[in-house]
């Protein structure tokens, strides 16, 4: 609601400046930030499967530039970012059967999915880890 | 559309400091948002102290101190002091509730109360909001029994059931406390209905006397009005009334998927 007939000179009210974060907004906005980090994500997917469909040289290649310190920090936010988004869409689709609102229900559903997001993701790479080490 | 910063004749510049009441032996520091259309300023931040042993605990009291001892120029809406008439509604420690339901020493940050006017809103003076659109959006909705059977002798007669159904929706006292904390309504208030309205517009939709069921989901078949409700749920968090807005919306959402059917 940024303007009214009466009076154009009102000034607008504080918001997001004065909000208090609390846990529910905040994976609100991080579900959108995952989101649209997903499209990055798929991105680095897609170069990858070029690469190793282009022959044996490309591949080489990218796998040495996502197998880095770096890419693997890329990787590891990725696999965060996915499973965040996946974790945050099946909290949604709960919500959308009109269950889960009870206060209690709620922030339950809110933490399980930041906890289990940074679990998994954890649980995921120390799993890859340990089978395929620090080069796979 | 987002817009995160405020606009430039909004921004909060440096305001004034109020002496403590003489001979007050305990003080409550108030920070309270003011705006005067009069002056051609910016608004800015007043900082008060209430005496505690001249004034009652709720953060309402303590504005009615400020005013009538400190600076009567101070502005803001109340009438029923216990939250039934939705009056003093703004923004108290970070969340929207009603003034006076909130004690002072329920305030965490510090001991300090902060009171800024309901977010996102065109401010007609100090913590009283434009509620235009706000009420503009709750007619929208035509909360009211709609029928089209011939009205019977007596009355509109209900099932004790069907009458359970409007619990946690009638006692909505359009306070606005919801729908200014939600993002979604300071982003797209202009065409999403925000938690409040679309709680009223559930409250008809359920209720088995109206008959026009059909008529009120065309209406809100719409990609802002219903649809921009993300499941943020500050709505529910803030409601002083306990009523949990968010539900209804998911429920008029669930309507919208049956009726396909």
């Amino acid at each position: 609601m940024a303007s009214s007939k009466a009076g154009s000179n009102r000034p607008l009210s504080p918001h997001l400046q004065i909000y208090r974060p609390m846990l529910s907004m905040m994976m609100s906005i991080v579900h959108r930030i995952t989101g649209a980090a997903l499209y990055v994500g798929s991105i680095l997917l897609v170069i990858w499967l070029v690469a190793a469909a282009s022959g044996p040289s490309a591949f080489e290649t990218i796998q040495s530039i996502y197998g880095s310190i770096l890419g693997q920090l890329v990787l590891f936010c990725y696999t965060w970012a996915l499973i965040h988004h996946g974790l945050g869409g099946v909290r949604h689709l709960i919500w959308d059967t009109g269950r889960g609102f009870d206060h209690q229900s709620r922030e339950r559903l809110i933490k399980g999915g930041l906890i289990g997001s940074i679990a998994l993701t954890v649980l995921i790479w120390v799993v890859v880890y340990a089978t395929h080490g620090a080069t796979g | 559309m987002v817009q995160l910063n405020l606009p430039k004749n909004s921004r909060i510049v440096g305001g004034k400091s109020w002496p403590k009441p003489a001979g007050a032996k305990t003080t409550t520091e108030f920070k309270v948002y003011r705006w005067n259309p009069e002056d051609g300023q910016n608004p800015r931040v007043d900082t008060f102290y209430v005496d505690r042993e001249d004034c009652g605990p709720m953060v309402l009291d303590g504005l009615i101190y400020i005013k009538s001892k400190i600076d009567s120029t101070l502005t803001f809406r109340r009438s029923c002091r216990e939250g039934i008439c939705g009056s003093c509604a703004m923004n108290i420690d970070g969340t929207n509730t009603l003034a006076c339901t909130k004690g002072m020493d329920d305030c965490a940050s510090g001991g300090t109360v902060k009171i800024y006017p309901l977010p996102h809103m065109p401010v007609v003076k100090d913590l009283v909001p434009d509620l235009t659109q706000f009420y503009a959006q709750h007619a929208s909705v035509e909360p009211w029994l709609k029928t089209d059977t011939r009205a019977p002798g007596d009355e509109w007669k209900q099932s004790r059931d069907d009458r359970e159904k409007l619990d946690g929706l009638y006692e909505c006292i359009l306070c606005a406390c919801c729908s200014t904390s939600c993002p979604s309504y300071w982003w797209n208030g202009d065409r999403y209905l925000g938690p409040a309205a679309l709680l009223q517009a559930y409250r008809w939709l359920i209720d088995s006397r109206d008959e026009a069921t059909g008529e009120r989901l065309d209406d809100l078949e719409d990609p802002f009005k219903l649809y921009r409700c993300h499941t943020i749920m500050n709505c529910a968090k803030a409601c002083p009334k306990g009523l949990n807005p968010a539900k209804a919306i998911a429920e008029i959402k669930g309507m919208m998927v049956a009726r396909q059917f």
